[in-house]
């Protein structure tokens, strides 16, 4: 027997610490984020931080750091974009793995992939230009920023990851399921909706979770179209997301103020919804594999 | 008593692109007896009954001419709608394929999708169809579980019930034993006689005892031909032809 | 008798319907991209001139220009991509080649499935407090790329770990047999193998750098001014907007939205691109 030749010893540990590495960040950002986002939630109270109706941090007598408005915009937000993009995104899912010429579904792949890169600057720029203003005009408002500009540009946003997902999952479902059905009388379409769909159902609830988690955790684009105002969520007013709540501030809060602080809390709240969410969707995903 | 034909196939030729799977195939399917399709793998057995409910039309590249005639009429007339067709002509597979659902989603699938949704009706329909499929006491606690949960002669049985369950006139077995422990295979095996009585089975099998423990007629193909096809007692009894001879005796195959 | 015709118009229509929507769907995503890059182009590629491309803005002479900003995301793109790989690599392998203990194996691709979903405004205050702050690097694209470091790592992760799976377990027993040490076989055998997935990983890294705004705006500067990118002392300290960055600033603080557009023409052209090159190396580096 010969001792292990310490270069392999080394390089072990080595590839070990990159291992660990992702932990180590994972750790670091939750450890941060707490010590940065409670002494602001300490001072404020966290029921009247949580709950209090009034986000208004820049006033000099008497500031207020309720984030109810932008919890629930936030929520609001994802739901109105899970509402309008996971149908279409599950259709044109569908329509990629089974319906599609493959000529077309050899041009469509690419696109929704490309949908998936398009900066989200970008989209901001678009939903600025021409969803904001069409609005204005329709529905005859004074300014079209509102939740329902951020939640049409958001359920675009998500549908890249819907799609992706869905038509993954839909794709795996076995051939025998599909034979079985169609041999019984059934239509194509009827076969993907009543079969395929249901069997790809875990895998297309992933889609969904992702979804959510993107709608929640945009920030940019919704910025460039919401007006951010920290109203009380409703569909046609200017809204204050919690990403987008820390965005708007951010550069110009002071260091060490409380109004710097209660961001960095904003902050914790926005990670813990995401570790939740991810949570939920690792569990979904875990179910679906032992079924 | 003169066999009633119920399925007639004329000069029925099938290619998959450049590649012909069928070549001249004439033969006459009597109603209500047991029909079985024997030949070694790749000779075309397991094609000509796809070709029957059209379930190759799934293949892009395939294609078939000749007649194929059910009830006198051409299954691939223009027109014909596939899926009254495959309604009348029921399928059951290799492997056992229920679905992710419900035993009796499983089998209230059909009906539901041929439009009926009356709760009772479907009940009726899904007790018969299990009963007829001999799974019924097996099942009859568990049908709102998991079909999944079954074991494979059980959802195999599964399978036919829900075949059963659109009452089609002709059923057909795509080795439907071949992936099941030997009693399993002895229960479908009395099954399929007991349906005799009701419907026109064509099983495809590669078991020559199967063959001729239950069917009637036996039909031997090789490479892509209808070699001989006769009374399954005459077949295994005196073949006429020297490769049906070969196969059965175990020369080739 | 056979009855070989539609059961019922009812089905026939309800099937006619669900095809319809599959296929407007699918026309409504589709055009949706369509309608989006030719609305940027349409408003974008007037502005785009060379010297739009090739000179910094300048406000005494009140032109525009974007040079500053591409050279800002190259060296972000660089930098972060320089930082992350040995990291993700190494990771990577250790994952597939060396983890025996699973319940440590699940621990490092749970955090490595945290990171991609944590969002980037978190790595924004991150990288705040992180680089900018506690590491006293202000805002500098050196702040911002180790942020966007973490923030790639499971992207890099991900595309080397699937590389490496499909590694067949001949090569692996065949180095092994011949005596070669574990890295030996790893740098020799392994590694050069799955060349494809560690550039495709690297390609899709870069596409979320060029696509990052809000990490960038809060860790790496909004200056538009030219950086010293010749020094080392210039690298560490240069501070300024990328691209995305500065369509931000153009179309939301300046409200000059032809240079936005221009800026927006200039990404879609980069999106496009870096598709491209992941899709061609997915296939081209494929070991035959």
């Amino acid at each position: 027997m010969t001792k292990r030749k310490p270069a392999e010893v080394s390089m072990q540990i080595l590839f070990l610490l990159c291992g660990l590495v992702a932990v180590a960040f994972v750790l670091l950002i939750t450890a941060y984020l707490i010590a940065a986002g409670l002494p602001a939630i300490r001072q404020v109270g966290l029921a009247s931080f949580l709950f209090g109706r009034t986000w208004d941090s820049t006033n000099e007598t008497d500031p207020r750091f309720g984030i109810l408005p932008l919890i629930l915009t936030s929520v609001y937000g994802a739901a109105g974009a899970i509402v309008v993009g996971v149908p279409i995104g599950l259709l044109t899912a569908i329509f990629l793995a089974k319906a599609a010429p493959p000529r077309l579904a050899g041009l469509l792949r690419p696109a929704v992939s490309l949908l998936a890169g398009i900066p989200s600057v970008v989209y901001g720029l678009v939903g600025m230009c021409v969803l904001v203003p069409a609005l204005r005009a329709w529905l005859n408002l004074p300014a079209g920023d509102s939740l329902l500009a951020a939640i049409l540009v958001l359920a675009v946003m998500i549908l890249p990851s819907v799609i992706d997902l869905s038509a993954a999952a839909l794709e795996a479902v076995p051939k025998e399921y599909e034979e079985a059905s169609l041999a019984l009388g059934a239509t194509e379409p009827e076969t993907w909706f009543r079969v395929s769909v249901p069997a790809a159902k875990s895998g297309i609830a992933a889609a969904v979770a992702l979804g959510i988690g993107r709608a929640i955790g945009e920030a940019m684009a919704i910025l460039m179209v919401a007006g951010n105002v920290a109203n009380m969520p409703s569909l046609l007013r200017s809204v204050r997301f919690l990403t987008t709540g820390i965005a708007i501030e951010m550069n110009y809060a002071a260091p060490g103020s409380l109004q710097r602080q209660a961001l960095f809390s904003i902050g914790l709240v926005l990670f813990l919804f995401i570790m939740l969410i991810n949570i939920l969707l690792s569990l979904t995903v875990k179910r679906g594999k032992e079924v | 008593m003169p066999d009633k034909t119920i399925l007639s196939a004329k000069d029925l030729d099938f290619f998959y692109g450049p590649a012909q799977a069928l070549r001249h195939i004439t033969a006459n399917i009597p109603a209500n007896q047991v029909t079985a399709f024997i030949g070694p793998s790749g000779c075309g057995k397991s094609t000509f009954l796809r070709t029957i409910n059209r379930m190759n039309d799934l293949i892009p590249i395939a294609r078939v001419t000749g007649s194929l005639t059910f009830h006198g009429r051409d299954i691939y007339a223009p027109g014909v709608d596939v899926t009254a067709l495959r309604r009348q002509i029921g399928m059951v597979f290799q492997k056992p394929n229920p679905f992710p659902m419900s035993v009796y989603d499983n089998v209230a699938y059909g009906p539901r999708t041929h439009g009926t949704c009356d709760r009772a009706k479907l009940d009726a329909i899904v007790e018969d169809s299990l009963r007829a499929a001999a799974i019924w006491d097996e099942v009859k606690d568990r049908l709102k579980k998991s079909a999944l949960s079954l074991s494979g002669g059980q959802q195999q049985r599964v399978c036919i019930a829900r075949a059963l369950a659109v009452r089609p006139e002709v059923l057909l077995m795509d080795e439907a034993t071949s992936a099941l422990d030997p009693i399993s295979t002895a229960k479908i095996e009395d099954l399929i006689l007991e349906l005799r009585e009701r419907f026109t089975i064509i099983m495809v099998t590669h078991n020559m005892q199967q063959a001729a423990r239950i069917s009637d007629k036996t039909a031997f193909f090789l490479m892509g031909e209808l070699i001989e096809y006769t009374a399954t007692e005459r077949l295994f009894s005196m073949p006429r032809d020297k490769r049906t001879e070969d196969y059965i005796t175990g020369r080739f195959g | 008798m056979a009855r070989m015709r539609w059961p019922s118009p009812r089905r026939g229509l309800f099937n006619a319907v669900l095809r319809l929507l599959l296929w407007l769907s699918a026309a409504l995503t589709g055009g949706l991209l369509v309608a989006i890059v030719c609305y940027v182009c349409y408003r974008g590629l007037p502005g785009l001139s060379w010297q739009f491309l090739s000179s910094a803005e300048s406000i005494l002479q009140g032109t525009a220009g974007i040079l500053p900003s591409i050279f800002n995301t190259l060296y972000v793109i660089i930098l972060s991509l320089l930082i992350v790989l040995p990291l993700g690599v190494g990771a990577a392998v250790y994952l597939t080649e060396y983890a025996r203990s699973r319940r440590l194996t699940a621990m490092i691709e749970f955090a490595a499935e945290t990171l991609a979903g944590i969002p980037s405004m978190i790595y924004a205050l991150v990288g705040v407090i992180l680089f900018c702050t506690a590491l006293g690097l202000q805002k500098t694209l050196l702040a911002g790329s180790l942020t966007l470091a973490i923030m790639t790592l499971p992207t890099i992760v991900r595309a080397t770990q699937e590389s490496l799976k499909t590694v067949p377990k001949a090569y692996r027993e065949g180095a092994l047999g011949l005596g070669a040490g574990k890295w030996r076989m790893i740098r020799t055998v392994v590694l050069p193998s799955s060349v494809d997935g560690i550039v495709t990983g690297c390609i899709l890294a870069a596409g979320r750098v060029v696509g990052e705004t809000a990490v960038l705006m809060y860790t790496a500067g909004l200056s538009t001014a030219m950086q010293d990118f010749s020094t080392i002392q210039g690298l560490m300290k240069a501070s300024g907007s990328t691209l995305t960055v500065a369509l931000y600033v153009y179309a939301k603080e300046r409200a000059d939205f032809a240079a936005a557009f221009s800026v927006a023409t200039v990404l879609l052209f980069l999106t496009v691109l870096i598709n491209l090159a992941a899709s061609l190396a997915g296939k081209c580096l494929r070991r035959g």
